[in-house]
Order: C-alpha cells, then structure tokens, then sequence
C-alpha cells in the first residue's frame, strides 16, 4: 500500500536545493523480520539489483518503528524513509501492521506540513516471497528520491 | 568499556567478488571502540568460529560484529559461538552484507561503500547491547480440549494415549458433536454412529481423559505451558454420580413441548432427556425452561420415578478451575441461519429443509426411523430437489464467501442414499460447480449420476413456491441447456453454507487468538504450522479452522495432539529474551501500551518508586515476559518512552539511524 | 466506437464488474421475464464481459426485463444483470440520436407490442 498516493508534484518548493549532478540519495529502509527483511534477503538470492543507496535497518515489527526513528533519519540527513511489513492481516504479531499504518499516515501528513513532501516516505507490504516486489519497490522509490533531489535538512534545536 | 570485534566474512566468492573485504575490514577496524578486526574465508566454519572464540579472548572483547550473510541464516550460529566464547549470545550483530549488498550491487565501490556503513551501523547497535538471559518457565502436563466433537474427542485420544491428562469441555449434555447427527459417511457410504460410538465410549473411559460435558469455558489467563482456566459446569439437576441412566425419568415427563436439538427440532423431547440413545454420559438433563416443576413449583414426577435418587432440583451450576499447559480449540460448526434467504421459502414450507434435517430423517435412529417421510404430512416424497451452495460462495452480505467444502459430497450421498432406498423417486441437483478434489470423492459424485440416475443441472434456483395445491414449485435456469425450468417437488433439501460455531468468537477472544473475518480461528502460517494457532500453547483442530470433512478433521486433530505431546513432554520451556521492559521510574500508568500489545501481556500493577521526589506508589506498566512475543508495538506506543523492547531499544536502532546517515 | 469499447462504456456506465459472475444461473433461475427473452440474464454478463455488445443491442430481450431487479436481489456475487440491462438500453437509445423521439410523439409509437418498460426509458431519458 502506498499512503502517499496524491501527487504534489505542482507544489513549489519553498526552499530549493540547487540540483547536483552527483547526487546519490539516501533512503533508509526500515524492514520487519518476518516479512520483508526476508523478502530483502529473498531479492539477494535471486541477485535482483536495487540502488545501493537503500540502507536497511532490521526491525522486528514494522510496529516497532517510532515515529521518532523517521524524524531522526531526516535529520541526519536521509532523503528518503521506506517502511516496509507484511501484507496486512499476515502480521506475524497479528495486528503490529495496522497500527504502522495508522501511525505513519499521521506521521507522513505532519511531514508534508513540515516541509518534507510525502513521496518521500513511503509504507510498503512486501512478504517474505516478493524478493522481485522488493527490488522493483527499492528502484522505484530511489528513482522517485533521485528526482526529488537532496531533503531540506530539519533542525536539531538542541544542537544550535 | 565497550570493547569490539569485527568480523568480515567472504562468504567464498559470495561476498568477496563484490565486497572488497579488506578495505571494510580495515575501515570498520578504525571505529570507535573497535579493538579488533578481521576477515576471513567462511565465518561460519569450524575454523571462523575458532579465529572469533580466541579474538574474543585475547582482546577481552565484550561485543562481536559479524558481517556476513543474513542474519536469518547463521544468527544463531554465532551467537552460540559467543555463547562459548564466555560473552553473553546478545552481544553479537550481524551485519547484512551479502543478501542485502555483496549479491544486490554489481559496482565493487558502491556495494564496498555500502558494506562499511552496515558494519558501522552493527556497530553502533552493540555497543548499546545488553547481556539478556532466557528465561524459562515450567509446563503443567495436562491439556484442555474445548469442544467434544470429532475433532476434540480424537485429539483427547491422541493426547491420553501419549501418557498425558487431558480434559474435554463440551457445552451440550453429551460429547460427539455434529457426526452423531449423521446417518452415512461419504464417500464410503458406513455409519457414522458405528465409527463414532466406539471413540466416544473410548474418550469417557479413558485413565487419562476427563469429561466436562453441559459445560463451558468461562476465562482463560496465563501463557503457554501456565493457562489457568474456569470451567462453569451448568447445573444438570441430576446428580452425575447417582444416576444410573436408566431413562424412566425421561420417559416419565409429562412435559413434550421441546424441540428435540438432536433431532434438529424435528420431533419432541421431554423436559429431562437424554439427547440420544448413545449420549456420553448417558445422564439426562433437565432443560429447566420447560421443566413443570420449574416453571409451576408443581410437578417432580422424574424425582418420583428416579430409583437412584439422582434428581436434584436444587442443583447450582458450578465453577471449576484448572491449570493446563496446552489448549485445544475444537468448537466446529453450525450451519446459518437461513432467515435471509426468502426465495427459498425455508421458514414457510415445512417441506423445505436443511441437509442437517434431511440426515436426521434419513437416520435409522431419527424421528421417522430412518423412513423418508417429508414432515409436512409424512407421505413418502416422490421428487427430491436438492439445492447446493445455499449462501456458500456469496459475496451479496446474506451468506458466506468461502465454499463450505463438504456440501457437495453429502448431497451426492444423500442422492445416492435416496435414489437407492427408493428407486421411484426423481432426484435433481442444482449444482454451481462439484467440486469433489478427494480420494475417491469425484469416483463417488460420478457413480450418483451415472449408476444411481441422480439428474444433475447446473443452475441455481432463483424461486420456491406454491403452486396454490400445496405443492412446492421449484424454479432455476439450466445454464447448459440455456432455459429455465419449474419442478414441482415433494421436498426442498437445501445445502446451507457451514459456519464456526458460535462460541468460536468469545473463545477466541478468550485465548487472545486470532481470528479471520468468517470467525474461523487463524493458523500461525498456512503452510508450514496449520494446527497452531499464532497465540503460543494454544492449538487448532477441525473445522474452527477452516471448512473440513471427517478424515480432514480426524487428520488434524491427530496434528493438533502431536504438537500438545511436543509441548506437554518438555519440563522448561525457553522464552524470547527480546522481550519488551517498562521502566516503572518513567511510566505514567497511562495503558497505551495495554491497548495495542496483541497478547495481553501487559498488565498493571502498583509499584514503590522514588524519582527523585520522595517514595510514592504508582500504577505502572508490568510486562509478562513468558507472554510477550516481542513485537515492540507497545514501545512505539509508550508516549513518555517508558517501555523499550529488548535487543531492539530505542537508543540502538537510533545508534543505527545516525551510524547509517553519517 | 468499436464493438469492444461500447461494451466497456456499458460496463462503465452500469459500475457492475462482469468478472464477479460465478456463472451459477441464479439470475436466470429468478427471472420472471426469462420465458420470452432470446437472450437471459446470465448471458448478458456473459455477453457483456466478452464484449459482445451489438448481439444483445440487437435483441429485444433487453425490453423484455422489467426491471423487477430481481437478480440484482438474488445474485450471491453483486454482479447486478439488471443494471447492464439499463447501460445497454441507454447505450442503444443514445446510438440512435437523442432527439429521435420527442415527448409529444410518444404516443404514435404505442402499440400492443411496445414494451412498457421502453416507453418508460424513453421517457426518462428524453423529457427533460
């Protein structure tokens, strides 16, 4: 499922970072164990490529995320956050998957507002027999970071 | 101090040809904290595992980073390795650099690159790592079936032969379910009583077995291998351990106004019966509603008549409670209510009657005697139609969208049935689709259409009616022969949809197992574990599950039992240590995390902190760690970050964000 | 428009989704009108799904429907041959001009062979 699924793409951006040629995208990829990490490790054996740009990070649950990990990437500098669980209803907790979805679809909307646009971020089902969803999702999604171009970086008031 | 070792695997070529190893050997041996680093041909070897013991060692290591290939693949394996290397198994990462980069990325630079930052990020993790242990909890060696039907009483079986005490909780006044019902048994044609009497006389015998009949599962709490369980044993009014089953009492009822269940409401029973002939146990019950004595204070003729003394008015149900190590959900079915279906004129026409009604009439031991009589006016029916799919395969919102599976063989052997008794009667069939996948299930639909002349006419029926003499007109469309008919029939048998009995629902929220929308219970995965349910000691066995015939269900209440043996013959049972922990320093008792854990193994309870304000009590968040599968929802949740999740804290996975964005 | 657009457009234009239909005939089992059709209801889906509109335009079962909706109550898919019916009588009426019969006029067409039901689409759709 994609949350992000109203195109943006007329909105000016306020604060346009110049376009660089060498730009490589950094997209952080939260997976959970069951499902896509092991639909990631399935992509691997079936050595179907994606950017190498896509950072995993192994959740148990895509339930276990906090909004807050998004919020960090972004600071830190990442320019894309993927989330990726099981199909809803196959949740190997039963029922973490709908939570991620209410979760992030009120994180991503507070993004927008934020200034971050919402095809940054992005919630993906990908079980642990779509090796080829995985890939196709990775590729699709660098292609669209890499279109967006580098992230406005949000501020750590703590560290001014 | 944290001091780390990192691991560089090659994996052969598997990671080498795209990794340059070396390089991300010797940039993750710059890191912060790392003391040592090394890379080697296979890790996992004999040899690799040996280099990672004498690191850990001679460096004093206290945290070990392996990159190498998933962890879903060799996890375990060093975590063993650091088992016995002295540290504590979680204190090791692994860093995937094979799945998720040496085989995904073709440009050495980039997948090099890539590597370095997964290790960093490995890094950073453990260095946040904590000693965890796993925790242990004992089994109680008993094992409580609910339900007594064929699933549940094979299970029982299964599980007492293995040397295990089981316990079987019925609702109704006896064990056996709906097969009792039956006459037949497809696709061999024997009798279900003569299978099923024999188990029933079994389970009530057995050492090992104990029968709650009359008798419902009012609470479950605990966790696998600990479930502590409240059985309300309803009040019979005939004490059990007198009675003698002799039947005078039944016989001896003045009140007849009750729709005998057993017989689905065809015949009367008495205010005290015993359901059936072979019930088990065979002690009546009084169904105090219609009871004389009940309802008026005057009566007590079964007391009159009761040699033994048994009857007992003044009877209160009764709790019972229970410790388990394993349940068995076993509830069954029950067909639909057909009240939606109008076109059918099932509520109208005593003629029209479900396939249950039509067993029973055909039974040796219903209410006709097994002589097919059709129960508006007991004449012998001439023409038969019988009408599949009733609310199976619908999408409409009045039935079920699944396919009730077993309709379609019972209707061709209720054909067969009729058609071989009676020669002289003309039997049809509305079919959508026969669907018979099935040893020797298709042979057997084709040998009632070829051999018993049973007619077949794929169509539905769109209208029952009379005809305005009293006989039902039958109209449905022929899709083959492309025309719509009207039959004029004697009697209406209609296959209705199958359904999980009714109390599948509250049990299920009982048990904290999960459940679809047709309310069948959720196997933990479809393939792999179809008899266990995703809730840990809690099993599943017939057609709670999903549609089943007999053998299917025989089946897996065979699987069921062998997975309880398997839990019942363990003495310790290891849990996840990754398990969720709330600070009771920062929680504010606020129940978030209650709402959203799936397995309800958050509680509250008070607790004596000091914050730095002086001693208070306060109601904090206590997680069973026996119970929590680990899942982290809770700690997404907690909104003052009071609950963290072991092995996946908040400070790690932050430590891995900033490690992976650098 | 070719024969296999118009059909999407009554697909379109009726928002049933032909491919539900499990082909078991209850529509037709129900239908009170089936005697005198030379198509039936579970061929209209039929029909209508494999694109073979201009057959059922042709035909005047699409007049003979009542519009009783009674397979719309009984279909157990939410297939709904009713309403491809109407799609295909407006698809038809729309085809021969919109303007070809005025309110006015309507009476010269009654006959004891005109279906009610027609005089009522046409009525419907042109008296505004």
């Amino acid at each position: 499922m994609q949350i992000n699924e109203k195109d943006k793409s007329n909105r000016p951006n306020e604060n346009p970072v110049p376009s660089d040629e060498n730009f490589t995208p950094l997209i952080v990829a939260f997976c959970c164990n069951w499902c896509s990490y092991a639909g990631a490790d399935l992509a691997g054996s079936g050595r179907l490529s994606y950017p190498a740009e896509v950072k995993i990070i192994r959740v148990p649950c895509s339930c276990r995320v906090n909004p807050t990990f998004i919020l960090r990437a972004f600071q830190k500098g990442a320019d894309g956050v993927i989330l990726a669980g099981c199909h809803p209803g196959d949740c190997h907790y039963s029922t973490g998957n709908y939570f991620t979805r209410r979760r992030m679809t009120l994180l991503f909307s507070m993004l927008d507002y934020m200034g971050i646009e919402k095809e940054r971020t992005r919630v993906e089902w990908i079980s642990a027999a779509e090796g080829a969803k995985f890939a196709s999702t990775m590729n699709e999604f660098a292609e669209k970071i890499n279109s967006l171009g580098k992230c406005r970086r949000l501020g750590d008031l703590r560290c001014v | 101090m944290n001091r780390i070792g990192v691991f560089v695997c090659h994996c052969g070529s598997n990671i080498a040809a795209a990794v340059d190893v070396k390089q991300v050997a010797e940039a993750l041996g710059r890191e912060q904290n790392v003391v040592f680093s090394a890379e080697y041909q296979y890790m996992c070897s004999e040899n690799g595992q040996k280099l990672i013991k004498n690191a850990v060692k001679e460096n004093a290591l206290t945290g070990i980073v392996v990159c190498s290939c998933s962890p879903r693949m060799h996890e375990a394996t060093f975590r063993k390795t650091a088992s016995e290397a002295g540290i504590n198994p979680y204190m090791v990462e692994i860093a995937n650099i094979r799945e998720q980069c040496s085989w995904v990325h073709k440009d050495i630079t980039a997948a090099t690159s890539k590597a370095i930052i997964l290790g960093r990020a490995a890094i950073a993790k453990v260095r946040f790592n904590e000693p965890l242990t796993v925790g242990e909890s004992g089994v109680t060696k008993r094992a409580l079936v609910i339900g007594g039907g064929i699933a549940g009483i094979q299970t029982a079986l299964d599980i007492a032969d293995a040397g295990y005490k089981v316990d079987i909780v019925e609702k109704k006044p006896t064990i056996g379910g709906k097969m009792a019902q039956l006459d037949k048994t497809f696709p061999t044609l024997d009798c279900a009583a003569c299978i099923l009497t024999p188990k029933m006389v079994e389970a009530a015998r057995h050492e090992n077995i104990k029968l709650y009949t009359y008798s419902e599962v009012e609470e479950v709490k605990g966790y696998v291998g600990n479930f502590s369980v409240k059985i309300r044993k309803k009040a019979r009014y005939v004490r059990e351990n007198l009675c003698s089953g002799c039947g005078a009492c039944a016989l001896k009822c003045p009140s007849r106004n009750s729709g005998n269940e057993f017989n689905t409401g065809l015949d009367k029973r008495g205010a005290i019966y015993i359901p059936f002939a072979q019930a088990i146990p065979n002690i009546p019950v009084i169904d105090a509603e219609h009871c004389i004595k009940f309802r008026t204070g005057k009566c007590g003729l079964c007391q009159m008549n009761c040699a033994a003394q048994a009857i007992d008015f003044s009877q209160k149900d009764e709790i019972i409670e229970e410790k388990y190590g394993a349940i068995v959900a076993a509830t069954g079915f029950d067909i639909i209510n057909l009240d939606k279906f109008g076109e059918y004129g099932y509520k109208t026409y005593p003629d029209v009657v479900t396939s249950l009604e039509f067993e029973r009439i055909m039974n040796a031991a219903g209410p006709t005697k097994g002589h097919l009589e059709r129960p508006s006016d007991g004449r012998q029916p001439k023409t038969l139609v019988f009408v599949q799919c009733v609310g199976s395969r619908d999408t409409s919102g009045r039935g079920k969208e699944y396919c009730s599976k077993i309709c379609c063989m019972y209707t061709a052997k209720h054909a067969m049935l009729t058609r071989e008794k009676y020669p002289d009667t003309d039997v049809y069939v509305f079919y959508i689709d026969v669907r018979a996948p099935g040893k020797n299930f298709d042979e057997f639909y084709r040998r009632a259409a070829e051999q018993y002349g049973v007619h077949y006419i794929k169509g539905m029926v769109g209208k029952i009616y009379d005809d305005g003499n009293g006989n039902l007109m039958v109209r449905g469309s022929d899709i083959i022969a492309n025309e719509q008919l009207t039959i004029k029939a004697d009697m209406v048998i209609l296959a209705a949809a199958a359904k999980p009995d009714d109390s599948a629902r509250s049990l299920g929220t009982m048990l904290t197992a999960s459940m679809d929308t047709n309310d069948f219970f959720t196997e933990a995965h479809p393939k792999l574990r179809p008899v266990e349910s995703p809730t840990a000691g809690v099993f599943l066995s017939g057609f709670c599950q999903g549609p089943k015939d007999i053998p299917e269900t025989v089946a897996q209440a065979g699987a069921a039992a062998v997975k309880v043996i398997g839990l019942l013959s363990k003495d310790r049972l290891k849990s996840n240590p990754c398990v969720a922990r709330s600070d009771s320093l920062i929680c504010s008792g606020c129940s978030n995390c209650e709402k959203v854990c799936p397995f309800g193994a958050i509680t509250y309870a008070d607790a004596r902190v000091n914050d730095g304000t002086g001693m208070e009590t306060r109601r904090v968040a206590v997680v069973n760690e026996a119970v929590c599968h680990g899942c982290g929802a809770c700690a997404a949740a907690c909104p003052s970050g009071a609950m963290d999740l072991m092995g996946f804290t908040s400070k790690q996975i932050f430590a891995e964000v900033d490690a992976v964005c650098r | 428009m070719t024969e296999y657009d118009l059909s999407l457009e009554a697909i379109r234009m009726s928002g049933v989704y032909p491919e539900r239909c499990m082909k078991c005939g209850k529509c037709s089992g129900a239908c009170p009108s089936y005697g005198e059709m030379e198509y039936h209801p579970h061929q209209f889906v039929d029909m209508i799904s494999k694109g073979r509109i201009k057959e059922l335009m042709e035909s005047d079962s699409i007049y003979k429907c009542l519009s009783c909706f009674v397979c719309v109550e009984r279909c157990p898919r939410n297939v709904f041959p009713a309403n491809i019916v109407e799609a295909v009588r407006t698809l038809s009426e729309r085809r021969q001009g919109a303007d070809r019969i005025s309110p006015d006029t309507l009476t010269e067409f009654i006959d004891g062979d005109t279906p009610q039901q027609l005089l009522m689409a046409v009525m419907r759709k042109y008296s505004k």
